[in-house]
């Protein structure tokens, strides 16, 4: 009998409606499902955007919408085609699946004059994530270096991220907020993936990322691509890489940074910036947390809650006697120089994939690209 | 990466790194205004027996239904089952603790972060600069030193306070001295007890003749102290090498996870809260970093 499953790393192609097919294998698997989805609001004009969600069948993507995208800007269009993932990235990202914005780490009961912790028996989901770009899959990696390097690791993202699976796709339409390319990220997906997606007119084609990937092309009718559809493929590719809507020149931004902690950008940028944190939370590698104590109203018990905070928070810098960053310039310089220095020292790699959800989603427009090019002209 | 003072405590418990194990509060000690130490003991005899920390280093102490603090050990590090923690009521959880009694639990997990180089500097002299509650985690280091005493060349203590109510450990000091601790003791506002000096802490390297090439500098304070300690050190040609500092910021983990206590390219809970100055110099001082 024949082997009726590609290889790893082989190219293949299937019909559209074969995605549904893969959906299929994925949920008899065990996965549940997340991916695009349009928003409820879209009907209304100038709402909406497009959002990760649970989703249950190709229905559910955001088939022949896109997306327009500038500084402070978003606008759900329909497109004059059908393509399946034919917008950028919205205002959402994956990390909500793995690191949820709030998430129970236990629960801590009174009992005779001590306590006893309680792991929150949670049966992590299993995630099959579909439409992950290359810049998401690039922050994945980054959120993986986070969490699971240790010395501790976060064993609440471990249990989720172990069984996640990642269906990606390549971009063929940057956004205008993209810079991918100049982080080195996208717009091509690099490993990580277990089947990669790029589509074309009327098929896909499959990259096989990894066993698991393999597997689930069992249950899908699929032929080995042509010459001519990996050549339509590399152009759409190469076109992308060209057709970024910013760039960012990130040569020996470290040092850059860190010798202009004092330059005066940081106190125009302060007057514009709101202090909203819009931008730490649409980003798809920051990582910053807080704990609440949710106590039971007699006491007897209590809840240890992780909830997304950011370094544009109040008390985020908080110690007794006052607040370490207590203006907004100190607070955005904080998250730059993270960002782009810092995380560098601390993980070995840039903190920023160039997806631009930050300058999408800043009510006032503040544009990182332009923010490091404003401290490098003045050097 | 930067400090290489002492690599992460590798994670003691077995279970998830957040959980907070029960202890009891043993015995409460008040220290200064509205300041106590406590000690602690973990309610599982295979915890108690295996516990162990260095000087410099912290735990995450907690309170049901109120939250999570870090505090630094202030006890014996040679003196194991017992962890001994210097607390000041300053905020919603400092202030809950204030209501503890002995017998009472708390939540301990631990210990967490860097410790002061005291096996690197044998030989040397030590000179321990420090204000206020910022002599409770240079306590572990005197207790060592005096435990150990051959193993260190002259010991100072220069120690500040805002006013002399405000001073920690006073009834140790004769002990110390009797082994060889140098005390230098001064307050910003004296009150008509008050014989010593009056005035700021980094004022007191003036009282000293050092030996630049052989003495360490452990500080811990306000920073505005570790400012000028740092200043007066440098200006006596002490190498900024031989300069340690520990240093305080917002921790919700103390684990690496959280980011709250980043400090340029650390992580004050995992490379710190104890650097070599060397280290963290270039970051130092920077207004509101």
């Amino acid at each position: 009998m024949p082997d009726l499953t590609p290889d790893i790393g082989a190219f293949v192609s299937i019909e559209k409606n074969e995605l549904q097919c893969i959906f299929d294998a994925l949920k008899k698997d065990g996965y549940t499902l997340a991916g695009p989805t349009v928003s409820n609001n879209a009907s209304t004009p100038g709402e909406g955007a497009i959002v990760y969600d649970e989703i249950e069948t190709v229905e559910d993507l955001p088939i022949g919408w896109t997306d327009v995208q500038g500084p402070g800007s978003y606008q759900l269009q329909r497109r004059n085609d059908n393509a399946y993932f034919g917008y950028v990235v919205g205002p959402q990202s994956w990390k909500k699946f793995l690191f949820p914005p709030q998430a129970t780490l236990m629960t801590v009961r009174r009992e005779n004059g001590s306590f006893v912790v309680e792991s929150q028996a949670e049966d992590a989901p299993r995630y099959a994530l579909i439409g992950v770009r290359g810049c998401e899959l690039h922050a994945l990696l980054i959120q993986d270096h986070v969490f699971l390097n240790g010395p501790y690791i976060d064993t609440h993202y471990k249990a989720r991220r172990e069984q996640t699976f990642v269906l990606a796709v390549n971009c063929t339409e940057p956004g205008g907020t993209c810079f991918c390319t100049s982080m080195g990220t996208g717009p091509k997906v690099g490993p990580g993936f277990d089947l990669a997606l790029t589509e074309l007119d009327d098929i896909f084609i499959v990259e096989i990322g990894s066993e698991v990937g393999r597997m689930v092309m069992r249950s899908v009718k699929w032929r080995p691509s042509g010459a001519f559809e990996l050549q339509t493929k590399r152009t759409a590719l190469a076109e992308a890489t060209k057709s970024m809507g910013r760039t960012l020149e990130t040569s020996d931004l470290p040092n850059l940074l860190y010798q202009n902690l004092d330059h005066p950008f940081w106190r125009e940028v302060g007057e514009r910036c709101l202090s909203c944190a819009n931008c730490t939370m649409v980003c798809p590698t920051c990582f910053c947390s807080d704990i609440l104590e949710v106590s039971e109203l007699g006491g007897a018990a209590s809840e240890r809650v992780r909830v997304w905070d950011s370094c544009f928070s109040m008390n985020y810098s908080h110690v007794h006697g006052g607040n370490i960053r207590p203006r907004t310039k100190s607070r955005y310089r904080q998250w730059l120089t993270h960002k782009f220095a810092s995380w560098i020292d601390q993980f070995g790699e840039s903190g920023c994939v160039g997806c631009g959800r930050c300058i999408t989603w800043c009510p006032v427009g503040i544009d990182v690209t332009e923010s490091i090019d404003a401290i490098r002209e003045e050097v | 990466m930067l400090n290489t003072i002492t690599a992460p405590t590798t994670p003691l418990f077995d279970t998830p790194p957040m959980f907070a194990h029960p202890a009891r509060v043993t015995a409460i000690k008040d220290e200064a205004y509205a300041t106590a130490t406590y000690e602690i003991e973990f309610e599982d005899d295979d915890l108690k027996q295996h516990y162990a920390f260095r000087a410099g280093q912290f735990n995450m102490v907690y309170l049901p239904n109120i939250g999570e603090v870090p505090i630094s050990l202030s006890s014996d590090p040679a003196k194991t089952g017992v962890m001994g923690h210097t607390i000041r009521y300053a905020g919603n959880v400092t202030r809950a603790i204030s209501r503890l009694r002995v017998g009472d639990t708390v939540g301990i997990r631990g210990p967490y972060g860097t410790a002061w180089p005291l096996e690197r500097i044998h030989g040397n002299d030590v000179c321990i600069v420090t204000g206020g509650i910022g002599l409770a985690p240079l306590r572990p280091v005197i207790y060592h030193i005096i435990n150990n005493r051959s193993d260190y060349g002259r010991v100072y203590l220069l120690y500040g306070a805002r006013t002399p109510i405000d001073m920690l450990y006073t009834e140790q000091f004769e002990d110390w001295e009797a082994h060889g601790i140098e005390i230098h003791q001064t307050v910003d506002r004296a009150d008509e007890s008050w014989k010593g000096h009056v005035g700021v802490v980094p004022m007191m390297f003036y009282h000293l003749r050092l030996n630049p090439k052989k003495t360490t500098v452990l500080t811990c304070g306000p920073e505005i102290m570790i400012h000028f300690v740092i200043f007066e050190a440098l200006a006596r040609r002490i190498p900024k090498e031989q300069i340690y500092v520990s240093m305080e910021r917002n921790m919700k983990c103390g684990i690496g996870l959280c980011g709250h206590c980043q400090f340029g390219p650390t992580f004050v809970c995992k490379e710190g809260p104890v650097f070599a100055y060397a280290a963290i110099e270039p970051f130092f001082g920077v207004e509101d970093f």
